[in-house]
């Protein structure tokens, strides 16, 4: 259905303009030999009638887009269809004139009105092709504009999926063993069990807040870090150690947000969970000029039933850098005289663009 | 060297409290079952153990009636431990999460408590469990600890009891296993090992493209295969990558013929 003749209000102010045009063409008329009273009768009505025939053109750009057709069926669509409007035009013009000669007052006027048909017959003509060049560039518009719109939907699924993936990732037996401390903190360590739930609530929020975010700075990320390593403290006790090393210079750097995270899991899960004796977990944090280091080190158990590998949280945390910084960033990890360590250099960058 | 055989179990009557050992290397998931046991006067705590090496060793030397087994642990997890003293104790599973165990317990009849659990959960299993004893009722070990296990995977290490004693062998440095009646043996840097295990059960938890069954009585680590030859009796003798000499049945050839 044409755009137009479904909204009404769109109707009225396409037969509002074609009324002006009109007025217009009568002004000019009213100096030719016509009055601007015998030009508004004779071109009004013609007019608004062929206003409807040039809706056509919308059916004809539609069918002869401008992306997928060559220039020449374009001028040759837009020839033929003008052509066949003047065609349409001529013949509404001589019913109306004729109109006028059938009563015998108007009839003089019938035949100054044929002198004016040429001049008419060729703004007919143009205006249908304006009408054509109109449409068109509606149509690039409300093409550009979905075009817009489905990259931002395209945009926001992939954030979503994202955003899912990391969920799915978020260790439902992290939870349920948080849950269990709590459990058993509420009566031997009430306050213990208080600062826990604080810790979590904590944890949680602040997961699903920067999981939102495109990039977050890096402060925020490891103190997000520090969150999990803390509840996890609570859990193993004694068994994870934790030494940080941070460059403070470095903690404005815009990072992926959560990137740090699946690595720093893997060191609680495969390397201190894996060691009878628990062991200490290194962050390490050092900016060079416009690059940063960061180096994750865990102990792990060489003959662990469950080793230290490049499980899905690694694939992960690479395909995230590589979508922000490309080849800039770079991720390698080793084992190597009992201790697990993952390095990542990256750019520093602390604005967003 | 030394076999802890089936043992006779002791059925605790309704008067007698289930001696309980708790395996968890969480110290607060253990205090959990602590303070829910210390309210029940027919469950007695007769230790406290924080990996599986520690479980082994007091199955073994304090005979409790009844373990609640954490499933993931470092160095042995809850299913190796069942493995090695499913025969001689009643196992209640205990786990935060894990799609695979929970599957298997199901399918099995296993009792578990999922963390967190409330005393009165505690209190349904450690019934039921009391029921198992009275029967004498013991769990499918292997199959459990099968099932419990993504399908894909084969075992990366056999672990073998010794009294209280636990010998982890590397699957790679098993050079072949021979069935010995009811035990299978596994040869292992020149040493021979024991598990009451049938071949066909070690075959099955063994990656087949790796261990080819040769012989009736012989699985063989295809890495410690030198060459396969005839003796004087036309028989095929598969030569070991340390001299050492074991008999290829017909069968056996053909099987072995189709991995190399």
């Amino acid at each position: 259905m044409h755009p137009i003749l479904t909204r009404p209000e769109r109707l009225a102010l396409y037969l509002g303009a074609w009324t002006l045009i009109g007025v217009l063409i009568a002004g000019v008329l009213s100096r030719q030999g016509l009055t601007f009273a015998e030009a508004l009768v004779l071109v009004l009505p013609l007019f608004l009638a062929y206003s409807f025939v040039c809706l056509s053109a919308w059916y004809v750009c539609r069918a002869v887009p401008l992306r997928s057709s060559g220039p020449l069926r374009v001028l040759v669509a837009s020839a033929t269809s003008s052509a066949i409007a003047g065609g349409i035009w001529l013949a509404l013009a001589y019913a109306w004139i004729a109109v006028f000669e059938s009563m015998p007052d108007l009839a003089g006027m019938g035949a100054r009105d044929r002198q004016q048909i040429p001049l008419l017959l060729s703004a007919a003509v143009l205006l249908f092709l304006l009408a054509l060049a109109v449409t068109y560039l509606g149509l690039a518009f409300e093409e550009a504009r979905e075009a817009e719109q489905r990259q931002y939907e395209l945009e926001a699924h992939a954030r979503n999926a994202e955003l899912r993936a990391l969920r799915a990732q978020l260790d439902p037996h992290f939870l349920y063993n948080c849950l269990n401390s709590i459990a058993a903190l509420t009566t031997a360590d009430a306050g213990g069990a208080r600062r826990m739930c604080l810790l979590l609530g904590e944890f949680l929020r602040s997961t699903l807040h920067v999981g939102a975010l495109a990039r977050i700075p890096l402060g925020d990320e490891l103190a997000l870090a520090d969150r999990f390593l803390a509840i996890e403290q609570v859990r193993f006790g004694d068994r994870l150690q934790v030494a940080r090393h941070i460059d403070q210079s470095s903690l404005a750097a815009r990072v992926p947000p959560l990137f740090l995270q699946p690595l720093v899991e893997n060191a609680v899960t495969h390397g201190i969970a894996e060691a009878l004796e628990g062991g200490t977990i290194t962050v390490d944090v050092n900016r060079a000029g416009d690059r940063l280091a960061i180096a994750i080190e865990n102990p792990c158990d060489p003959d662990a039933l469950t080793p230290m590998r490049h499980g899905t949280g690694m694939t992960n945390v690479r395909q995230r850098l590589n979508t922000m910084f490309g080849n800039a960033a770079s991720m390698s990890a080793r084992a190597e005289a009992g201790r697990f360590r993952v390095d990542i250099s990256l750019p520093f960058s602390s604005s967003d663009d | 060297m030394a076999l802890s055989g089936y043992q006779t179990l002791t059925m605790p009557s309704n008067d007698t409290p289930i001696r309980v050992a708790i395996v968890d290397d969480e110290a607060l998931a253990r205090s959990v079952l602590r303070e829910y046991l210390a309210a029940r006067p027919d469950a007695e705590i007769v230790a406290e153990c924080a990996n599986g090496f520690e479980a082994v060793k007091v199955v073994a030397e304090l005979r409790p009636d009844l373990l609640f087994l954490d499933v993931q642990m470092p160095k042995l997890d809850g299913f190796e431990v069942l493995d090695l003293v499913g025969r001689d104790v009643a196992v209640i599973f205990v786990t935060a999460y894990d799609q695979y165990a929970l599957r298997a317990f199901e399918v099995h009849a296993v009792d578990y408590l999922l963390k967190p659990f409330s005393a009165e959960r505690l209190a349904e299993a450690l019934e039921r469990a009391r029921d198992r004893l009275r029967r004498g009722e013991r769990i499918a070990a292997a199959e459990v600890a099968k099932a419990a296990r993504p399908t894909d995977s084969h075992a990366s290490r056999v672990l073998v009891r010794d009294g209280s004693r636990v010998h982890v062998l590397p699957v790679a440095k098993i050079a072949y296993v021979q069935a010995q009646d009811d035990y299978a043996a596994f040869y292992c840097e020149g040493k021979e090992y024991l598990k009451e295990q049938t071949l066909t059960d070690v075959e099955s938890s063994l990656d087949p493209a790796k261990f080819v069954r040769i012989h009736r009585s012989y699985l063989l680590n295809l890495d410690w295969l030198s060459r396969v030859e005839l003796d004087e009796r036309e028989n095929r003798i598969a030569i070991l990558t340390d001299g050492r000499r074991l008999p290829v049945s017909r069968a056996g050839y053909t099987r072995l013929s189709e991995l190399l």
